[in-house]
């Protein structure tokens, strides 16, 4: 498997009068072009600081204080500001998170376009245009609306024309943004669909940031859940879904109510995420982890590898096995593997 | 008049838990043939109207969670804000225990409803002031809507309306600022916020969308428990179908401002019998089940609907779409007791064709 993206050991910090706080934690991935990778999370967990350090977007207070982002052979971290702009856009496309204030509200769509396109040297005024009309019927805008203004569309179509734009260049790789977290739920999948179908049609990697697990379930190839700045769980969508490994995946997915089967009360996950200048110094989900016990509170677990899942649970060592039995919170039916 | 002259009485924990009496009306907040449409567009030749909501007739009965679902601009919104008074109606009347809203006179009758009904916004990171501590939010509240409670007994309330909503120690949380506290928490003085008017129905817009799945389920689970514990009646605005199910009795589906269907939440979603539903149905994801939902189906956006003809306003995208769903727009019938549909189609298959395609409008 050849490889579009290499992260390793990125971490991200923001520096505050009481001293730098660590948002992203030696994060490692790789994505294979093509790919469609989903990260989750809840807010504050770095899933999106860590899309910016990949983009290397971030501004002060935020800085990468570690760690290389290879993007075609390229470490973007180390690369000037100058030499990043041609890559950006062309190779690597991001789609922010709320649409309605991504565009620019007094301009027309063929403006924003025609702005993009002539930041990255193309003149020809005809040329600009084809390509706009193209990308906009990819995403199934009618090319009539280049004429509109933000204002004019819905909130679909208006998430939709940023995902048209981030294809102007046909990039290797778009990165998302929750992009439908402000859409309902018939858009938000439609939406869904659609980048899946033109990631099957035009080959790009996806790395798709969300907070709602479900959304992605049925689309990314794997999965990869945040917690407090740190990878707790990375593996294949499916077994993710069907045999969490870690407890804090296995909470988030016992906090959807399924609109099937028997309606049962749920919990959710107890307590919030800690706070990133005081973590704990175990593990940073025990608080409020169902399956905790005494070592967890003072080890730091490092990333078990589970069966080809990735999982940073110390129920995982074998030293402390004793400690596995089914969490309180498991889902009925499932049979939670845990060896 | 009753509930409104004598709040105390009515409102009292005691009177609510027992049985209705024989003579208390079936909803304890209803809307009858609500219609309200804004002008939109300049000029005064081209006055347009925009029909936010359209001919909508509903009910809240009492200890109950009504779940109103549907697509952004559906008009769910927009019927909080007629319930809460926000917006007068264009046409049609709501009524509140029996009595009409349009009765509504003098301003401590309207105080009197608003503390009936209070509202619980979307945003909780918005809904409250950021340079007064949580008490002051509570507090002012109630010294406006519970001339009931003696100043000095108001801090003793807002701890007991805290703790109800799960926060505690509530003296501690009583003295914090919103930006000290998350989002599932400032939601939840929201809900505090309303219950210490002792409310009869809560108007909740879409309070759960803004926060963390993690979180939701607990704010979910504080609604219930109004409900269940205080006796309180919502009113559950949301887009989350899979959360409306978790919580609500019954559910009312929106299609562009008008209702397409009502029941209870399992006979709705069960056997959804209006095709819209059928599609939100299968648009919400699921990890535990297959896909089923295509991109041809999920197509399509909601009308605008600015000066609509008649007809019903789902047949453009509609698979199921005859003639006469053009012409003639579906009333909302009772095709199965406690189900309303309002499709020509469905109610063809229950017999009752000729009485849903008979309607005028």
């Amino acid at each position: 498997m050849s490889t579009l993206l290499e992260v390793t050991d990125l971490s991200v910090a923001y520096d505050t009068p009481n001293g730098p706080v660590t948002a992203v934690d030696h994060v490692n991935l790789a994505v294979a072009p093509g790919e469609f990778l989903g990260i989750v999370g809840e807010s504050g967990c770095g899933k999106s600081t860590l899309l910016f350090a990949i983009a290397q977007l971030l501004r002060a207070p935020a800085r990468t204080t570690g760690g290389s982002v290879v993007f075609r052979g390229q470490d973007m971290v180390t690369m000037s500001a100058r030499a990043l702009a041609p890559t950006r856009w062309r190779n690597l496309s991001v789609v922010m998170q709320s649409a309605m204030n991504a565009l620019n509200p007094v301009a027309r769509l063929s403006a924003q376009f025609a702005d993009t396109m002539q930041a990255h040297g193309v003149r020809d005024k005809a040329a600009i245009r084809e390509r706009s009309e193209q990308v906009l019927e990819l995403v199934g805008i009618d090319r009539a609306h280049l004429a509109s203004y933000p204002h004019q569309l819905s909130g679909g179509m208006r998430q939709r024309a940023m995902i048209a734009m981030a294809l102007l260049f046909t990039p290797e790789l778009v990165i998302m943004d929750e992009p439908t977290s402000a859409l309902d739920v018939v858009a938000q999948r439609s939406l869904m669909l659609q980048i899946k179908e033109l990631q099957q049609q035009l080959g790009f990697a996806v790395l798709f940031v969300t907070h709602d697990m479900s959304l992605v379930s049925h689309f990314s190839d794997r999965l990869m859940v945040m917690y407090a700045g740190e990878v707790v769980e990375f593996g294949s969508t499916r077994q993710v879904f069907d045999h969490p490994a870690h407890p804090y995946s296995q909470g988030l997915l016992d906090a959807f109510p399924s609109i099937r089967g028997e309606r049962k009360a749920l919990v959710g996950i107890p307590g919030t995420p800690p706070s990133l200048s005081a973590l704990p110094p175990g593990c940073r989900f025990e608080p409020r982890c169902p399956v905790s016990f005494a070592e967890c509170a003072t080890t730091r677990p490092p990333l078990y590898d589970v069966d080809g899942v990735l999982s940073r649970c110390l129920l995982h060592d074998p030293a402390y096995s004793s400690h596995a039995t089914t969490p309180t919170t498991s889902r009925e039916g499932d049979d939670v593997d845990r060896t | 008049m009753t509930t409104l002259t004598e709040p105390e009485a009515q409102l009292s924990t005691q009177t609510r838990t027992e049985p209705p009496a024989a003579t208390e009306p079936r909803w304890l907040l209803e809307g009858r043939a609500l219609t309200r449409t804004f002008r939109v567009g300049g000029g005064l030749r081209r006055r347009r109207h925009l029909h936010a909501v359209d001919d909508a007739t509903f009910g809240i009965g009492r200890s109950e969670i009504l779940a109103l679902v549907g697509e952004s601009g559906s008009g769910k919104s927009t019927i909080a804000r007629l319930l809460a008074r926000v917006h007068p109606p264009t046409s049609g009347e709501i009524f509140f225990d029996g009595e009409p809203l349009s009765r509504l006179r003098s301003r401590a009758d309207v105080l009197r409803y608003r503390a009936a009904v209070p509202m619980v916004f979307q945003d909780p990171f918005s809904s409250l002031n950021p340079a007064y501590p949580v008490s002051h939010a509570i507090l002012r509240g109630m010294s406006l809507h519970r001339p009931d409670i003696p100043a000095s007994q108001r801090e003793e309330e807002a701890a007991r309306v805290l703790t109800a909503v799960g926060l505690s120690p509530a003296a501690q949380i009583l003295r914090r600022y919103p930006h000290e506290l998350s989002g599932g928490q400032r939601q939840r003085i929201g809900f505090a916020q309303a219950l210490a008017y002792r409310p009869q129905v809560i108007l909740a817009d879409e309070p759960v969308s803004m926060l963390d799945i993690s979180i939701r389920i607990g704010l979910l689970n504080v609604m219930a428990a109004l409900r269940d514990e205080q006796g309180v009646s919502l009113l559950y605005i949301t887009h989350d179908i899979a959360s409306a199910r978790y919580v609500a009795d019954r559910m009312m589906v929106m299609y562009a401002g008008r209702i397409v269907e009502s029941g209870p939440v399992d006979e709705v979603l069960g056997t959804p019998r209006h095709p819209y539903t059928q599609l939100l149905v299968a648009a919400v994801p699921d990890p535990r089940a297959e896909l089923t939902v295509t991109a041809e189906m999920a197509k399509g956006e909601p009308p605008k609907v600015i000066d609509p003809g008649p007809g019903c306003r789902f047949a453009d995208r509609c698979p199921l779409a005859l003639p006469v769903c053009r012409t003639t727009t579906p009333p909302l019938l009772e095709l199965v007791p406690g189900v309303e549909v309002a499709c020509h189609v469905a109610a063809e298959q229950e017999g009752r064709g000729e009485e849903s395609m008979a309607a005028v409008g």
